[in-house]
């Protein structure tokens, strides 16, 4: 079995978000970047399968600037055992990536297809589904446990009542929650290890799909600023407060 | 033309939310009609028609349709969606799993997420987990939209008096089978909605400690909360993590104990309406957001805030 990965190079969820000045978007130069975190999840995932002796290979894919390379890499350092960088430039909305990915599935015939189930920079949680829509394969979103039985996966997935467990039929498209695993860390021998391993590099031009954003983004703003609160100096006033002016409890 | 909202329901009852995004379909177009799709969903599809708003409910049964699959659900919608310029849904985890399998089929860019209908085809939304948001206009020709419930109001439940109509109900989709469900039992409100959220941080030191976070979540009726950093330590299962990689909370009233205020934590929680910290170290960050902060040790201040709750003669549920 082959396991495809969908990886994100997104600015790294410690890092706090400052909105450009002219309200264009947020700011990217000289920020740390990573790799969005349910995507680790995403890898792990396959990886284990792997050592497991369920999958015969795993390979990274990326969508978007050269840089992304390196959220390929560490996905290599970590175990995948081959990488593709898709180069694009600005925005490329979900349904484009999905478009991408579509193409990228045609190519190399996986039999699963990983990857996060949001991204941390635009939120959207669309990529994984509309997959699936355009190969008509099943979807189990939010997965938080993944068996392989037969050719089929029981995945259990995390919804807003509880916890929901479906059985689809491979190929399958899997959009991971963090509570699927504990993603490890790249140890140093096989950071360098992973620098032998090859990256393709395509241009989402290369692949014949109109990626042209379908979204205007008018502008980007700051949240609305708390205004300041103030100090209580007892436990008893914290509640009146919270009684009285607050009107919460 | 109009707009078609999905409902959500549990084939008996609607969910709450679809009455929150009946309300933002309404932001939209005045002509709001209804899709339910189900098994024996009857009385559900009578609650709808009598949903403000709801000009026209569209009832859609099959066998296969008892248990949400998205896969099933989606080609319906792609069928009914000629009529109609937008389709609504909540983006909870209903939405978020079928509409974007809707918006590929037809060709659409979805705009999730929104808090706010600027125009019909221009939109608020939250990004990078509401540390900014971005306004942002949709060129498609069909929109497809998920709206955050706890933006918008719910909408009144009576009233209505929609027309029912019964649609087609398309081909079974059959790679993927449903197999349980297991509702979470608790007399405690939802993390994602409760209207009261108390969370814990590195500072409850222990998991055994976070019986005081327990005890006065059951006081307030409210949910539990806690930072990456305590469930990092093991103090609490990661199924209650607020945070940008966590859980998005919006409550009336979040309390937080013991946390410091990581950017990460204040991403998921500094949209709440009030919020009160306790925390020993004045200088924590938590206390830059905070309406009510209360520089204490909270192995002495939670106790307390018992004890003060006690005294009071109602507590708001």
């Amino acid at each position: 079995m082959k396991i495809l990965v969908a990886v994100k190079r997104v600015i790294d969820y410690n890092v706090q978000i400052r909105v450009k000045e002219d309200n264009s978007g947020v700011v990217t130069d000289n920020v740390k970047m990573s790799t969005n975190p349910p995507d680790d999840n995403a890898i792990e995932e396959a990886v284990k399968i792997k050592e497991a002796g369920k999958a015969t290979e795993v390979v990274a894919v990326s969508i978007g600037e050269e840089k992304a390379q390196e959220t390929v890499r560490k996905a290599l350092a970590v175990g995948a055992d081959r990488g593709i960088l898709v180069k694009t430039e600005g925005v490329v909305e979900p349904l484009s990536v999905s478009k991408l990915l579509q193409k990228i599935v045609e190519k190399e015939k996986p039999d699963l297809v990983f990857m996060g189930k949001q991204a941390i920079d635009d939120d959207c949680n669309q990529t994984g589904q509309m997959l699936s829509a355009l190969l008509n394969w099943p979807q189990a979103t939010f997965a938080s446990k993944i068996e392989i039985k037969d050719g089929k996966l029981e995945v259990t997935r995390e919804i807003d009542e509880g916890l929901e467990t479906i059985e689809i039929n491979v190929p399958a498209i899997v959009t991971c929650d963090l509570r699927l695993n504990e993603p490890r860390y790249a140890s140093l021998p096989n950071i360098m290890k992973a620098k032998k391993k090859p990256i393709e590099q395509l241009n989402a031009s290369d692949l014949g799909v109109d990626i042209s954003p379908r979204i205007e983004q008018i502008k980007v703003e700051e949240p609305p600023k708390r205004k300041a609160g103030i100090k209580v100096s007892s436990v008893s006033e914290l509640v009146q407060k919270l009684k009285n002016e607050a009107k919460v409890i | 033309m109009s707009v078609l909202l999905i409902a959500e329901h549990n084939n008996k009852e609607l969910r709450p939310f679809t009455l929150n995004a009946a309300t933002a379909a309404s932001h939209i177009d005045n002509d709001v009609h209804a899709v339910i799709i189900g098994h024996n969903c009857e009385e559900a599809a009578k609650a709808l028609s009598k949903l403000e708003f709801i000009k026209k409910v569209i009832q859609v049964e099959a066998a296969y349709y008892e248990n949400f699959v998205a896969e099933n659900f989606a080609p319906v919608i792609v069928k009914l969606a000629d009529n109609y310029s937008h389709i609504i849904s909540s983006a909870n985890t209903f939405g978020k799993n079928l509409m974007p399998r809707i918006a590929a089929a037809l060709d659409t860019s979805q705009i999730s997420d929104i808090t706010k209908v600027i125009a019909p085809d221009t939109f608020l939304r939250p990004i990078y987990a509401g540390n900014a948001f971005a306004t942002v206009k949709s060129k498609d020709e069909k929109k497809c939209v998920t709206i955050r419930p706890t933006s918008f109001d719910a909408c009144e439940s009576t009233g209505g008096s929609a027309s029912i109509e019964k649609a087609e109900a398309s081909e079974e989709f059959s790679k993927t089978k449903f197999v349980k469900r297991e509702e979470v039992k608790s007399d405690r409100p939802e993390l994602g909605t409760a209207r009261v959220v108390v969370s814990g941080g590195r500072g409850m030191q222990s998991g055994d400690n976070f019986k005081l976070i327990t005890s006065l979540a059951d006081k307030l009726n409210a949910a539990i909360g806690a930072s990456r950093a305590a469930v990092d330590a093991g103090y609490i299962s990661n199924d209650h993590q607020v945070g940008q990689t966590g859980k998005v909370v919006v409550p009336d009233l979040y309390i937080a104990v013991g946390i410091s205020g990581a950017i990460q934590h204040l991403a998921g929680m500094k949209e709440s309406k009030v919020i009160v910290a306790i925390n020993k170290d004045g200088e924590a960050p938590i206390f830059s957001v905070a309406d009510y902060g209360l520089e204490a040790d909270l192995f002495e201040a939670v106790p307390q805030f018992l004890e003060e709750l006690n005294k009071l003669n109602t507590i708001q549920k």
